[in-house]
């Protein structure tokens, strides 16, 4: 939580001694607020207002980073309870967990390190795999090489004995996430995460415990902490993420403002904990299906609010169409597209869906803007190169920009422009009543 | 140890509680009806102020077996789909709190009103009636079968704001309720409720229906501004307490996703799983965000939300 400058004001001498080059003490603190100034200009700051400004300074929730081989997974950091607010930040981490004496690791991990979707033309994969010890350090070391040689991708390391953690760290490339520091092994824990500067998770059935853990295991050094508030079901983990998040963000509760790991049991649980505050959903399963429904929903709710998902302008092709299917034009806003897209491809019907560059806006809000007018889809058409796919000379145009019609045959001289329906819904039909070629 | 308070919002506001079906009693003939709305917090967050009522989960049948629909929903509902009287009953034995009932283009008013009598004679459920979605279509359907199921509250639409008032006044006659149906839009959601009840509707017979998209088609965009209108109803706006009702299994199987199993990419995995998972992730964080009624296509996708919600309702655990 940011202070204010009044607040700021008050832990400066109060002196206006100018030195800061700012004629008041006060003047100083409002350029502090507004970040326009750093504490280091006044001379005179005692140590302990230093201190409270740097912590107030520091965002509610820290930011963590997971990485191996050069790849990275970065948690935390996240300012608002709802997306509208702003926006969420750091997309939550999809990982796959396996134990050490999985007959099928390298099998396992290899299948699910190379899994890539593509989503609106991002190329999506699992984040990075967790590896459970199940007996002695022996075989948790082994696996971890296996899991190395098998993929680069960020690791956690699940083990509750600290000399087992030890052993397996030394092989776990450049900062795996240890989990976890619990009541009754987090004074090793905490040593070995601080000698290898490495993220450690802190688990514990309560907000107390977690938060007084956190605060012990700070104490000896060590900041970059990812919570497990151990609630697993939907409610109890939705009430403790909920409040861990609201304790963070509005009370500036430092003790427990760090990310958090959940492990979800299926794709409802994991949904929920991808949209109510999980930044680690560690799944025990690795199947495609669920992987991409739940990547999908990760990137949905990720998505900047005041940045919407555009597609790229250019030509789209809807079940593969032959030179006399019709021409459709729309524009690059993300939901116009699928609107136009699935109605046409799930009617069976093929054609070619003309993209024009409206700067992600939707056909009413685009042609309002003037982003979507007949230089814009003129340009489409001559520069998508569709004449040549075509042996027709027809486009169809949203009933909304009905307008356009006139100065869109100025501008594609040879062109016939059809006015198409208001409502994507509406294509179908209008293309059995008035396509004929 | 630290003390840790929990963090509690004094709201001042709760959703509007809104009633669907009637009773023999009540002038219906429905063996069951439901409740719906009464939150007096975010969803789930019992430990923050009351939740009365659980969301309802509803099937969608249609009074002719579509055309168009997935091979997998052919699949689930068999030979029941040539018979909505059958359709209904397979819906209610699947676990439905409601049936959502939409009308095809083709039919006649007299087959809606004599589909909508079957229907009720089929099942106790309380139900819901959309036209097709079609302006005029939608007057033509649903005035008469508003009348043929006078005193049934049922839940009927489309009501837009291009056309709400013929079938808000049917609503009205015949002791009905009515969806407000608004494109993603906080403030049109609240002005067409403010019309519909400048009409002389109650505001305990409106529901909200803010649209959504499906999963990887725009769902941020519904999920967000149902968590707005729901945050606004909390903070007291009165018209933006409606409860609200959502069509996620219209819009999951919509997408190719659900719809087809060839020609995609191999990293789309199993269809049928990939289905089911597809609706079931549309609806639940729409759930999340304060859906009351949710509108599925698929039994298995209402077995798995189901179960959602009743774990996220037993807070006695
Ligand atoms: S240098 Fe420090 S004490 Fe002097 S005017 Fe600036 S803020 Fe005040």
């Amino acid at each position: 939580m940011a202070l204010t400058g009044l607040q700021i004001y008050k832990l400066l001498p109060q002196t206006n001694c100018k030195e800061c080059g700012h004629p008041t003490c006060l003047a100083f603190a409002m350029k502090l607020a507004a970040k326009q100034a750093e504490l280091a200009g006044c001379p005179y700051v005692t140590p302990e207002a230093k201190a409270q400004l740097e912590s107030a300074s520091a965002p509610p929730i820290r930011l963590v980073t997971v990485s191996n081989n050069g790849t990275k997974i970065e948690e935390g950091n996240e300012t608002v309870m709802f997306r509208h607010e702003k926006t969420f930040y750091h997309r939550a981490a999809l990982m796959i967990r396996l134990k050490d004496d999985d007959p099928a690791l390298q099998e396992k991990i290899s299948k699910a390190d190379s899994y890539i979707v593509d989503y609106v033309g991002i190329k999506l994969g699992v984040d990075g795999f967790a590896i459970e010890a199940t007996a002695d350090a022996t075989k948790f070391v082994e696996a971890i090489k296996v899991t190395r040689s098998a993929t680069k991708k960020p690791l956690i390391l699940i083990a509750a004995d600290s000399a087992a953690m030890a052993e397996g760290a030394k092989e776990a490339g450049d900062k795996p996430l240890l989990y976890a520091a619990d009541e009754s092994n987090w004074q090793k824990m905490a040593e070995l995460a601080k000698s290898l500067k490495t993220p450690l998770a802190v688990k514990a059935a309560s907000l107390e415990k977690l938060a007084e853990l956190t605060e012990s295991i700070k104490k000896l050094g060590v900041e970059d902490l990812v919570l497990d508030p151990m609630m697993n079901g939907h409610l109890d983990s939705l009430s403790a993420l909920t409040q861990i998040r609201r304790l963070a963000i509005k009370k500036n509760f430092r003790a427990l403002g760090y990310p958090v790991i959940t492990f979800p049991n299926d794709e409802v649980l994991a949904a929920q904990h991808v949209a109510k505050y999980s930044s680690f959903v560690v799944l025990d399963d690795f199947d495609p299906a669920m992987m991409y429904a739940l990547l999908a929903l990760r990137q949905n709710i990720y998505t900047d609010p005041q940045k919407p998902i555009q597609v790229l302008p250019g030509l789209y092709e809807i079940n593969s169409p032959k030179p006399d299917s019709p021409v459709f034009v729309t524009t690059n806003f993300s939901i116009t597209y699928f609107a136009v897209n699935n109605e046409v491809e799930g009617s069976g019907l093929q054609g070619w869906l003309l993209v024009a560059d409206a700067e992600g806006m939707s056909v009413l809000t685009a042609w309002a803007a003037g982003k979507f007018d007949a230089d814009r889809i003129a340009k489409a058409v001559k520069t998508t190169g569709i004449e040549s796919k075509v042996n027709h000379k027809k486009i169809i145009i949203p009933g909304q920009v009905a307008v356009l019609s006139g100065e869109l045959e100025e501008s594609l001289p040879g062109w016939q422009i059809m006015v198409g329906p208001k409502e994507a819904v509406d294509l179908p039909a209008y293309v059995k009543t008035m396509w004929k070629n | 140890m630290p003390t840790v308070e929990i963090p509690k919002e004094k709201w001042n506001g709760k959703v509007r509680e809104v009633k669907i079906g009637a009773t023999k009693e009540e002038g219906g003939s429905r063996t069951k009806t439901i409740t719906i709305g009464g939150e007096a917090t975010l969803p789930f967050l019992h430990f923050e102020n009351t939740i009365p009522h659980a969301p309802a989960l509803a099937i969608e049948i249609k009074d002719r077996k579509p055309a168009d629909w997935s091979p997998l929903l052919y699949e689930a509902w068999g030979d029941a789909m040539n018979d909505p009287a059958a359709w209904a009953k397979a819906a209610e034995a699947s676990g439905a709190d409601l049936i959502v009932l939409t009308l095809s283009v083709a039919t006649k008013p007299d087959e809606a009103k004599a589909t909508v009598r079957k229907v009720l004679n089929a099942t106790g459920l309380p139900l819901a009636v959309f036209g097709p979605g079609q302006a005029e279509k939608d007057n033509e359907l649903i005035v008469p079968v508003a009348e043929e199921a006078k005193g049934e509250k049922l839940l009927i639409g489309v009501c837009e704001d291009k056309n709400y008032r013929t079938i808000v006044a049917a609503a009205m006659a015949n002791d009905h309720l009515v969806t407000s149906k608004t494109p993603m839009d906080v403030n049109l959601a609240k002005q067409l409720v403010i019309l519909i009840h400048d009409m002389g509707m109650p505001l305990e017979r409106i529901v909200m229906d803010p649209t959504t998209g499906a999963l990887g088609y725009g769902i941020e965009y519904g999920y967000s501004v149902m968590e707005r209108l729901r945050l606004a109803a909390l903070q007291g706006d009165s018209m933006t307490q409606q409860p609200m009702i959502v069509t996620p299994g219209e819009e999951a199987w919509k997408a190719k996703e659900s719809k087809v199993g060839e020609g995609v990419p191999e990293s789309w995995g199993e269809w049928k799983k990939r289905a089911i998972y597809w609706e079931t992730l549309t609806a639940t964080p729409l759930i999340h965000a304060g859906a009351d009624v949710v509108v599925l296509r698929h039994p298995e996708s209402l077995k798995k939300v189901k179960g959602m919600i009743n774990a996220l309702m037993s807070k006695g655990n």
